[in-house]
């Protein structure tokens, strides 16, 4: 990456510019992949990119959701988009769903509400550990009864507002989801490991640097397999053996809410209008 | 002591050796292997729960369409066909095989299409509970199925890719000989879309 050896001025400068264009078009690879289908941040309960609800009544919701959130640990969020980037509702929401990792990583007890107003469609897109619960059936009533006729009449803030409160009354009637969020999340355990893993790999160093100077202060009678000592101790590029943890989990725009780790296999209902 | 002691270090040895193999990928290929297998039986287990679906929704249709007794006959045999032909998590390395399953289930999935196109023409049945209940779990059923085979593919792509790139390579040609590129997936044909279903 560095220009290094380019004594002249006039050849660093070219060096320069090629580093620079090869910088630029290696930049442009990375965020074109990155882009190809882009998917809007997460910022907090309710994202309203499309621009759909008016403060009144996002703060309201926010408020549902956080109170659902804190009861029952269930992560129900809302996003409007302003386009489906050419996509189906469905693989849409699944996407972003996982983008954004709503729910726990073990429950996955993450709800998306998707709404595309220029497309006219909507999906309720449950995480694995919440199919059971509100279903797909479930999800398309509360599509067609409670949210595509307030949207057919633009009432976009009253449709969502009305699925939000059918999703929470559904999720909260069944009284084996109401249950104390636990206390220790994954995550929680995923950071002990890396902070463990240094320590662990210093240890092992000790130990070998140990057992070498003890080798070679008594093995001076032992001729045998003395070229065993050559050891090679890896340290970096341990990513094969240990995952990395998380990943992407949301930007912490509105006061830190990012998603738990959860995932969807594209359960829920989607609709028009 | 110096029994303990070359005990001691033949442990350390062990665990060095260990560290830096699964440093070297050494571990890479079984844990893609096993995840992309996991995720061909989420496939299987999608497609089963909506052959799991099909008689229920034959009935209700029965109920209300008896003469469309070809399409229900074909729906039900269809289903008969696409259950007996059942892929291993063992042997999804053969592409035969997995076209066979393929074959079958977009058979049922025609099948299936046709005879949610001719319920369009029985307004009762249309708006049955029942039958509006059944018609949103096979919506459901079907983007799950899409999901997961998509989950598959892309287990399979890291798996194979894996196999075929340094430093996976070289563990597949020495300690992983036997282990062989998984079967991919056809691109989704016509057949294999879901049924379109009309409110």
């Amino acid at each position: 990456m560095k220009t290094g050896a380019a004594p002249a001025s006039a050849g660093g400068a070219r060096w320069r510019a090629l580093v620079r264009q090869a910088l630029l078009v290696w930049v442009l690879c990375i965020s074109g992949f990155v882009l190809a289908a882009s998917y809007p941040p997460l910022t907090g309960r309710v994202n309203d990119q499309a621009g759909i609800l008016d403060a009144g009544a996002r703060t309201g919701l926010e408020a549902r959701l956080k109170d659902l959130e804190d009861k029952s640990g269930i992560q129900l969020v809302i996003a409007t988009v302003k386009s489906l980037e050419g996509q189906a509702v469905e693989p849409y929401a699944n996407e972003l769903f996982r983008i954004w990792k709503l729910g726990e990583q073990v429950k996955n007890n993450g709800v998306l509400l998707l709404v595309a107003p220029n497309e006219r469609k909507v999906r309720i897109e449950v995480g694995y550990g919440l199919e059971g619960t509100l279903t797909d059936a479930l999800s398309k009533l509360i599509i067609a009864n409670a949210i595509v006729p307030r949207f057919k009449t633009q009432d976009y803030a009253g449709g969502i507002g009305r699925g939000v409160d059918d999703i929470i009354a559904t999720l909260t009637t069944d009284s084996g989801d109401w249950q104390k969020r636990p206390d220790l999340r994954p995550e929680d355990r995923a950071s002990l490991m890396d902070t463990l893993l240094p320590l662990l790999v210093m240890l092992i160093f000790a130990i070998v640097i140990f057992a070498m100077m003890r080798n070679a202060a008594a093995g001076a009678g032992r001729m045998v397999r003395r070229g065993g000592n050559v050891i090679f101790v890896p340290t970096g590029g341990f990513g094969g053996g240990f995952p990395g943890s998380g990943g992407f989990s949301g930007s912490g725009g509105g006061g830190g809410f990012s998603g738990g780790g959860g995932s969807s296999g594209g359960g829920g209902a989607s609709g028009g209008w | 002591m110096t029994l303990s002691f070359s005990s001691m270090r033949a442990v350390i040895a062990a665990i060095l050796i260990g560290l830096t193999v699964s440093a070297c990928g050494y571990n890479n290929i079984p844990t893609l292997e096993e995840g992309a297998k996991a995720k061909w039986a989420e496939v299987q287990n999608q497609y089963q729960r909506r052959s799991d679906l099909i008689p229920n929704l034959v009935a209700t249709v029965q109920g209300f369409a008896k003469q469309e007794k070809d399409v229900l006959t074909a729906v039900v045999e269809a289903r008969a066909k696409a259950t007996s032909v059942k892929i291993d998590a063992s042997t999804i390395t053969d592409p035969e095989k997995l076209k066979q399953f393929q074959d079958a289930q977009n058979q049922l999935s025609g099948a299936l299409g046709r005879l949610l196109a001719i319920t369009e023409n029985y307004p009762d049945l249309k708006s049955n509970q029942n039958f509006l209940a059944l018609q949103s779990q096979l919506e459901g059923t079907e983007n799950r199925i899409a999901v997961s085979r998509k989950d598959y593919i892309e287990g399979v792509r890291l798996y194979n890719t894996e196999l075929k790139t340094f430093p996976g390579v070289l563990w597949a040609a020495t300690f992983f000989r036997g282990n062989k590129p998984l079967a991919e997936y056809a691109a989704t044909d016509n057949a294999q879309a879901a049924p379109q279903v009309k409110f």
